[in-house]
């Protein structure tokens, strides 16, 4: 009954398990498209599938030339607008009209925010900017935020649920660009779009509301780095977690960037957003590689974390890049670091009801409104670092002129 | 826990009777909390001025209950034998990649066999590691999610594939109020209730549950009904992942993982009147479960609470549903050793 | 004869061990191969480096067993970690001028209060732990970033973070000392009456009971035990890595593996404390090896599903049949 026979063979057979059932999905996979053709009906609709797909798929190469140069140009422009108002500011705008939508706004304009989630200190200063920035209006009489808190399928209803109630603008923060796209599809019908952050694969928004984006990021870190680093150096590359698009991009182009260089990439780690992890993930790479030259991050949650690894194995902490988070630009003064951090503003949470108010006026607004992106340098670290303010708070937040700053952003006056 | 069960050799439909008249409590239990739910959401958005049960608010509770109605569904059987699957979020995730990719290339019916056949094979994986090697379900499913994690951040860099429209109603559709998904809930639902309530299988899946030991002294082969209830938990994720994949429209990353489809599943699964321990509860208190979240999802929706307190508040109402079901328990428990 | 001597002493060395064997066996192959890819590994530095960071998982893996061993989980300890750093980070940003024993004396009475909730919500409303302890966990990171408005507002000072960051006499890492003197506790605890009692409560309730052993009072203690080590994780984590909002992401899940790969049996009544601790140090030196090994970082989880799966399945195999059988040639072949 007790059966004492295989145990010694079932690991292997376990282990094996799991990619087998993968092969034998892709061998179907693989048996039905060769089934395919000959199948007429079934032909077209495939086809047309794969020709809208190059946006989508994209798996193992995240990284569209076309783009990335895009990036690159718009980076070095110079962007119309005030200058001291960055999120009011716009990169190359190909204006589109709004007439249609124009609103007497007398009677209120009742608001509404279809936001991805708050789980990370990026989202919640964002989120304080544009809840400021909505008290600024006088005549935004309700602002409706939904949280679908990092699920796709939530935010696809709470979208269907805010165009059912009465909003004059929708404002959307997609948690995946492409899985979101049928359900913006279905609101711009009834509502006028703003989409921002995240892009979704349909031009149906009004405004596509965003700064110029991934490679522009990933890039200016790497060049510094070229920069500053002897050639040979050996960098480490910083992480968070595979298969997030806008982190993809950073890393893609750091790549390109780093190929290009005498650089020497000797690993890079994912680090999952955890400061321990990433303090083990540095110190075992001293040891493995007796010494790095350079550290990249794909964004700057761990930076402190990275820096005082050097410290504890007792080494000089080399150039490294990191983000607009207090934290580390606290650690950059206080230390005299080598350091660069490009920034994914989050002043840009503060566009989107701009742009909305504009659209219901009938004024014009940009197609895509690209907006500036600029990172903290040497020269500029003084301007961005503020003292009293929380440690995960994100500099480039553009909300010094808010009402309600700095206590409602957790700072002291 | 202990033995207190009806022997498994008595015939099925005399221990779903007796099981019944037991259970009547918690199921019952669920389904009242989801009408005072409901009542007590309408009084206090009603008291704001808002209008708690419109055609959308209602759409919405429905087809936000789908997806972790089908891995909850699922997830009872697999605990009503005295497993546990924790692998669930990460195989949603590959199931709607795999879905998306091979809908792209292939076509919708091989999509659908191949994310059946994968879910199916993990399924086998899970429950031949817990019988076969005694490992621990809690570690077993928990190494397997670790498994599949890595197989979806070495391959997918992000959301991939593309469903085409026709496969994309059984996401969007409704038909009156009721969303189509709802009826593929309802059908997954009713086939494990099925098993569970009126099948030999099923019979064997409670024996199990109640007390491995015994049932396997009165003939109950419990390692094929513990394989077998691993499948069919695996086979309702599939399901849910090509319900995900036709409402996204995409595969995604983190699709189940976001969502927190392992530990949320498992919550709706003891929401519902289903003993951890195995043996006890049933596929309609887990739909309670899973009706209770998304309706009290829907309250907080209306009345814009903080997401942060949302989760204070849903971990307090899991705890007091639990607590409330284990006291008529108790009581019965406690009368024959006094 | 010789073969019945052997077999004895095996026992008994067997029986010292308890039903860990095999994670000792792997903690060994892990630290060799660790000695084999990198050579300084051993070098006293990098070794209390190494032992620094594992503490924070030795001693969740310490609560986490008193917790199981007594039939119980608790799936709260992430959660306590994570509301341990962002509680401290809080306090410092209102009273920057705290002395830092308060300041970790609080968080420690914080933690076991937490326990003792969890504990008491399982024993006496009878609410499974699993789902005390989850809807725990999601309480606590709620009314934590609730409180705090999503992040901690002040920073943690260097004083507090001495403990889990900087070193006695300047070589021996605090965290070290704390780890060594936790799993002491840890292991008298479980030599003492206390001990015995837990165990017997995991092993059968009603038989414990039925003893004289007032069984929802050792649950309740293990509880609170649980959440002050947890909480203790917490400072030392803080410590070492400073304030973040994910800080015990995970742990619960990692505490829960380290000690089934101890041979500790969900469920409870079987295991020992010690080869709970080889667990978590088995499990953070794995991390590390993969780490140095250059695993590719997307499939390094897909090793650790496997490894942890391999290596519990090998401890829960029949291993006196397999014993026996080796003594008795006639029957099979050794390994």
């Amino acid at each position: 009954m007790t059966a004492p026979r295989p145990l010694r063979g079932r690991p292997l057979r376990v282990r094996a398990l799991v990619p087998a059932a993968a092969l034998l999905a892709t061998g179907l996979l693989a048996s039905c498209t060769s089934d395919a053709p000959p199948d007429a009906p079934a032909a077209p609709g495939s086809t047309a599938a794969t020709a809208d797909g190059p946006g989508s798929g994209g798996q193992s190469e995240f990284f569209e030339q076309a783009e990335y140069e895009r990036q690159l140009a718009l980076a070095k422009e110079q962007p119309q607008g005030p200058a001291d108002k960055p999120w009011e500011q716009m990169l190359r705008p190909e204006f589109t009209d709004t007439t249609r939508y124009k609103k007497d706004t007398a009677g209120g304009v009742h608001l509404c925010f279809s936001n991805a989630g708050v789980f990370n200190p990026w989202r919640q200063v964002g989120l304080k900017n544009m809840r400021a920035e909505v008290g600024l209006h006088k005549e935004i009489t309700e602002f409706t935020v939904l949280d679908a808190q990092g699920k796709d399928d939530k935010q696809i209803s709470d979208i269907q649920e805010l165009t059912g109630k009465g909003c004059d603008a929708l404002i959307v923060s997609p948690n995946t660009t492409a899985t979101l796209t049928p359900a913006v599809e279905q609101a711009c019908a009834e509502v006028p779009v703003i989409v921002f952050d995240r892009g979704v694969e349909t031009d149906c928004a009004v405004t596509f509301v965003n700064p110029v984006g991934g490679y522009a990021y990933g890039a200016v870190a790497a060049d510094f780095l070229v920069e500053k680093v002897k050639p040979g150096g050996k960098i480490l590359a910083l992480r968070i977690s595979p298969g997030v698009d806008v982190l993809e991009t950073r890393w893609s182009a750091a790549e390109v960037a780093f190929d290009k260089s005498e650089l020497d990439v000797v690993d890079v780690k994912f680090t999952d957003g955890d400061p321990a992890k990433t303090k083990s993930v540095v110190t075992d790479a001293l040891t493995r590689h007796g010494g790095i030259d350079g550290v990249w991050m794909d964004s700057g949650a761990t930076a402190v974390a990275a820096v005082e690894a050097f410290e504890d194995a007792g080494q000089d902490v080399p150039p490294i890049t990191g983000e607009d988070q207090q934290d580390f630009l606290q650690a950059w003064q206080d230390k005299k670091l080598t350091a660069i951090a490009p920034a994914y503003p989050t002043f840009q949470w503060r566009t989107p009801v701009i742009a909305a108010l504009k659209i219901l006026q009938g004024q014009q607004v940009p197609k895509e409104w690209k907006l500036p992106q600029p990172s903290v340098t040497e020269d500029t670290l003084d301007e961005y670092l503020r003292p009293g303010m929380p440690p995960l708070h994100y500099a480039m937040c553009g909300c010094a002129d808010l009402p309600g700053f700095p206590e409602d952003w957790g700072g002291k006056g | 826990m202990t033995a207190t069960g009806p022997g498994p050799l008595a015939p099925p439909r005399a221990t779903a009777r007796t099981r019944g008249s037991r259970l009547g409590d918690p199921v019952a239990g669920v389904w009242l909390a989801v009408l005072s739910v409901t009542v007590l959401g309408w009084i206090v958005v009603a008291a704001r001025g808002g209008d708690f049960l419109t055609t959308t608010n209602v759409v919405t509770i429905l087809q936000n209950s789908v997806a972790l109605g089908l891995v909850a569904v699922g997830q009872s059987a697999v605990i009503l034998t005295g497993s546990l699957d924790l692998s669930v979020a990460y195989l949603i995730s590959l199931g709607t990649l795999v879905a998306a990719e091979t809908m792209a290339s292939g076509g919708v019916v091989t999509a659908v066999i191949a994310v059946l056949a994968l879910s199916a094979a993990v399924g086998l994986a899970n429950g031949l590691v817990v019988t076969g090697l005694k490992v621990n379900a809690f570690i077993a499913t928990l190494g397997t999610a670790f498994i599949l994690r890595g197989w979806i951040e070495d391959n997918y860099t992000g959301p991939a594939g593309k469903v085409p429209a026709s496969f994309q109603h059984l996401g969007y559709d409704r038909v009156g109020p009721v969303p189509v998904s709802v009826f593929l809930l309802a059908a997954v639902a009713g086939a494990v209730w099925f098993i569970t309530r009126r099948t030999r299988l099923g019979h064997h899946m409670y024996a199990t549950g109640g007390d491995e030991h015994a049932a396997r002294l009165s003939g109950v082969r419990t390692r094929r009904t513990v394989v077998v209830a691993h499948v069919i938990c695996s086979l309702c994720v599939g399901a849910a992942a090509l319900f995900l994949a036709a409402r996204l429209g995409a595969g995604a990353p983190w699709a189940g993982t976001e969502a927190r489809y392992d530990l949320e599943s498992i919550a709706a699964v003891v929401l519902g009147g289903t003993a951890l321990a195995g043996g006890r509860g049933g596929v309609t208190g887990t739909l309670g479960g899973v009706l209770v979240l998304a309706v009290l999802d829907s309250v907080f929706n209306q009345l814009a609470v903080d997401p942060f307190f949302k989760n204070v508040l849903r971990g307090v109402v899991i705890i007091a549903a639990v607590a409330v079901y284990a006291r008529p328990r108790r009581a019965a428990k406690g009368r024959p050793t006094a | 004869m010789t073969t019945a001597t052997v077999t004895r002493h095996g026992k008994h060395v067997l029986r010292a061990l308890g039903t860990g064997a095999p994670v000792f066996v792997l903690l060994a192959v892990v630290l060799a191969a660790l000695a084999l890819t990198d050579p300084g590994f051993y070098e006293p530095d990098s070794f209390l480096s190494f032992v620094k960071r594992a503490a924070p998982l030795v001693i969740l893996a310490a609560g986490q067993y008193l917790v199981i061993v007594c039939g119980e989980f608790d799936l709260s300890v992430g959660a306590v970690v994570t509301a341990g750093v962002v509680v401290a980070a809080e306090l410092y940003g209102s009273f920057p001028d705290a002395p830092w024993p308060l300041v970790t004396a609080l968080l420690l009475v914080a933690g076991g209060v937490i326990g003792g909730v969890n504990g008491l919500i399982t024993t006496a409303l009878r609410v499974p732990s699993f789902i005390t302890t989850l809807g725990m966990m999601l309480i606590l990171e709620g009314a934590v970033f609730f409180w705090t408005g999503g992040s901690p507002q002040g920073a943690l000072p260097a004083a507090f973070r001495q403990l889990g960051r900087g070193s006695a006499f300047g070589w021996l890492p605090w965290a070290v000392i704390v780890c060594l003197v936790a799993g002491a506790a840890a292991m008298l605890l479980m030599r003492s009456d206390f001990g015995r009692t837990l165990v017997a409560t995991g092993d059968s309730e009603r038989t414990a009971a039925l003893a004289g052993v007032r069984v929802a009072r050792a649950r309740i203690i293990a509880f609170v035990l649980s959440g002050v080590a947890a909480a203790t994780a917490a400072v030392l984590v803080g410590g070492f890595s400073g304030v973040s909002a994910q800080a015990g992401r995970g742990y619960e899940f990692e505490a829960i593996t380290a000690v089934v790969l101890g041979g500790v049996v969900l469920g409870g009544g079987r295991g020992s404390i010690v080869a709970a601790m080889a667990g978590a140090f088995s499990l953070q030196a794995l991390f590390t090896l993969l780490n140095l090994q250059g695993v590719s970082g997307a499939l390094e989880s897909t090793v650790q599903g496997c490894i942890v799966i391999a290596a519990v399945g090998l401890g829960a195999a029949d291993w006196s049949r397999l014993r026996r059988r080796r003594t008795n040639p006639s029957e099979g072949q050794p390994l």
